[in-house]
């Protein structure tokens, strides 16, 4: 059906396009500035004031000088094992509890579900946490980022609803061929369930990607950290000693240095925007079954 | 009720275990299953919860959390006479209330406007777009705000462009809140607007093609079929805010605030994070800690209960 737009819609819509545009620039903008400036050279970065629209000459010194740091390839290396060891924990025991929760002859699932869902609303609080994870002697070591972290209560709420929904009748039936439970997870609950562990993996994976502060408060050593916590010490840290010693004189950039921080950002954010957008959908879906079920 | 006599209860009670045993025969290996499970939720959730009776102690490392002496309430009367009681609070609260009224609608706003897009492959280039800053960490953020509002940062440069002075901006305590709210806006807006575009998309076609043939513009179709049909999602959501608003994290809070802006930017979490793990007051902080866990349990708590009442579906 062909439908007659007046001119106000005309109008309408093409004030929208417009809006849409600029939302979508300031949005990019402080990411394509940080682009930009991170293949700039550093003596113009110094003197140039104002937005960029395009690197101000072009060198990858910046990047060199970041993947020349020792600190931040094994931290690299670090945040690499604890996405991928601690995703992998998180799966199996994310599934093995929603297989659990959404099985409909356990006579105990309603009050499990009960404990579960309790700790979403009322926790110990940051201190005992601590302190209990301290006393199970878990203090510097790597488990403590990926053992406390095992569940997340929301994601498994979110993945019941997802078993919840596949029909009964397909796993009654193994059952009455003699299927073990196990066997009715692994050969019939999971091949059915990829695009909901899909959204599990990128959730959690995501999540210790960018996670540090657990890192921060439990680790010593400094070949253990997350590259999350060399990011803090770049960009975070400095910015904050340079504030507090210089309040009244106005600070002379470090040329070199404040290139090397864009560098370092994109290192440490391009991996994950350009993974992004292959997986949109499945991050959506996930976000549409949470909200249904709160 | 009332058939329920006494004498009865005993037989409920083996009843419910001679059922239990039954159930725990048939289905043994999902009980067998249901260890790790329940262990993990007993030693890193069950167990802290636990741990927090150290508000009501004197702890010491040395004698753990079980043998430190019992201390009553102490450590909440001094946190509620804490000079810093009042501040904490205060801005906790109007962090939230800022969220509230300037984060929150505008998600709402985007929605409506991006399910005006007709062109479904610009629609889609909007959508990944503006969710794109949700994934990048809380470091990388608090960085950029950093850089960007350094006395020689891009927001200095744009300001003395036009005649301003430059100002270190995080050392200002008016703006900490401003910066703080503006910087979660745009990180989270685009995010925010999937919940309302998947309730916009189950809105029935055939209502705006009858309102078409009545005659209705976009603009009449937008007021009386799409805003009438996500209120109930826009009404939940409120509701789920309201029950957050004596919460904030503290991750962004940490790595931005500094003591020249306490006055402003020091908020409950971050207090205790100071007070427990820098300053090593671990049955204060906990106290505190315990005192905000307590208020936010009540608020969920009540914001579940007006929900089930205004839409009929309580959260869960």
């Amino acid at each position: 059906m062909k439908i007659k737009t007046t001119p106000a819609e005309k109008l309408f819509t093409a004030v929208n396009t417009v809006f849409m545009l600029l939302l979508m620039v300031v949005t990019l903008y402080p990411l394509v500035y940080v682009a930009f400036a991170s293949v700039s050279s550093p003596e113009e970065m110094v003197r140039h004031t104002g937005i960029l629209l395009r690197p101000l000459g072009f060198t990858t010194g910046a990047y060199k000088m970041v993947f020349d740091n020792p600190m931040i390839l094994q931290s690299y290396g670090n945040t690499l094992f604890y996405v991928l060891a601690g995703t992998a924990l998180n799966i199996v025991m994310t599934t093995l509890a929603a297989f659990l929760l959404s099985r409909r002859s356990f006579m105990i699932k309603n009050a499990l579900m009960m404990f579960v869902v309790f700790t979403m609303f009322f926790n110990g609080g940051l201190i005992p946490n601590y302190l209990i994870v301290r006393s199970l002697g878990l203090y510097n070591t790597r488990l403590a980022l990926i053992l406390p972290t095992a569940i997340s209560t929301y994601n498994l709420i979110i993945m019941r609803t997802s078993l919840l929904a596949l029909p009964a009748s397909l796993e009654e039936s193994a059952k009455i061929d003699g299927a073990s439970e196990l066997t009715v997870l692994i050969k019939i609950i999971l091949p059915l369930s990829m695009p909901i562990v899909a959204v599990m993996i990128l959730f959690y994976g995501v999540g210790h990607w960018n996670s540090w502060f657990n890192a921060m408060i439990y680790l010593r050593n400094r070949e253990l950290y997350p590259l999350q916590l060399i990011l803090r010490e770049i960009l975070i840290s400095s910015s904050t000693d340079s504030m507090l010693t210089n309040l009244s004189t106005s600070v002379d950039k470090e040329p070199v240095s404040e290139i090397v921080k864009y560098a370092t950002i994109m290192v440490a954010t391009v991996p994950i925007l350009l993974v992004y957008p292959f997986l949109q959908k499945y991050f959506v879906k996930g976000v549409m079954i949470g909200a249904v079920k709160g | 009720m009332l058939q329920a006599a006494p004498a009865r209860k005993p037989g409920r009670f083996s009843q419910f275990w001679g059922r239990l045993r039954l159930d725990f025969k048939r289905n043994r290996a999902l009980y067998l299953l249901a260890i790790p499970v329940v262990a993990y939720y007993l030693i890193f959730c069950y167990l802290p919860m636990y741990g927090a009776s150290i508000a009501f102690k004197d702890f010491s490392a040395g004698r753990g959390i079980l043998g430190s002496p019992w201390a009553g309430f102490k450590h909440f009367a001094a946190f509620f006479q804490d000079i810093y009681f009042f501040r904490i609070l205060r801005n906790t609260v109007l962090i939230n209330l800022y969220q509230l009224i300037f984060a929150f609608p505008i998600p709402v706003l985007l929605a409506l406007l991006i399910n005006e897009i007709r062109s479904l492959r610009f629609k889609k280039t909007v959508q990944t777009v503006i969710y794109m800053p949700h994934f990048i960490s809380v470091m990388v953020i608090c960085g950029l705000i950093l850089d960007f509002t350094a006395r020689n940062g891009l927001i200095n440069d744009v300001i003395a462009l036009f005649g301003g002075e430059r100002t270190n901006i995080m050392l200002e305590a008016s703006l900490f809140k401003p910066v703080y709210v503006l910087s979660g806006i745009w990180q989270e807006a685009g995010w925010g607007t999937i919940i309302y575009l998947a309730a916009l998309t189950g809105v029935d076609q055939e209502l705006y093609e009858a309102a078409r043939i009545d005659g209705a513009g976009r603009l009449r179709q937008m007021l009386s079929i799409t805003i009438p049909c996500i209120m109930p999602t826009v009404v939940i959501m409120l509701i789920l805010r309201i029950g957050n608003m004596m919460n904030v994290g503290f991750e962004k809070i940490i790595l931005l605030y500094n003591p020249t802006i306490y006055e402003t930017s020091d908020v409950i979490s971050s207090y205790v994070y100071r007070k427990g793990l820098l300053d090593f007051n671990y049955s204060f902080s906990a106290a505190v800690g315990l005192f905000n866990s307590a208020i936010n349990f009540a608020l969920v708590l009540a914001a579940n209960r007006i929900s089930r009442a205004v839409n009929e579906t309580s959260l869960w």
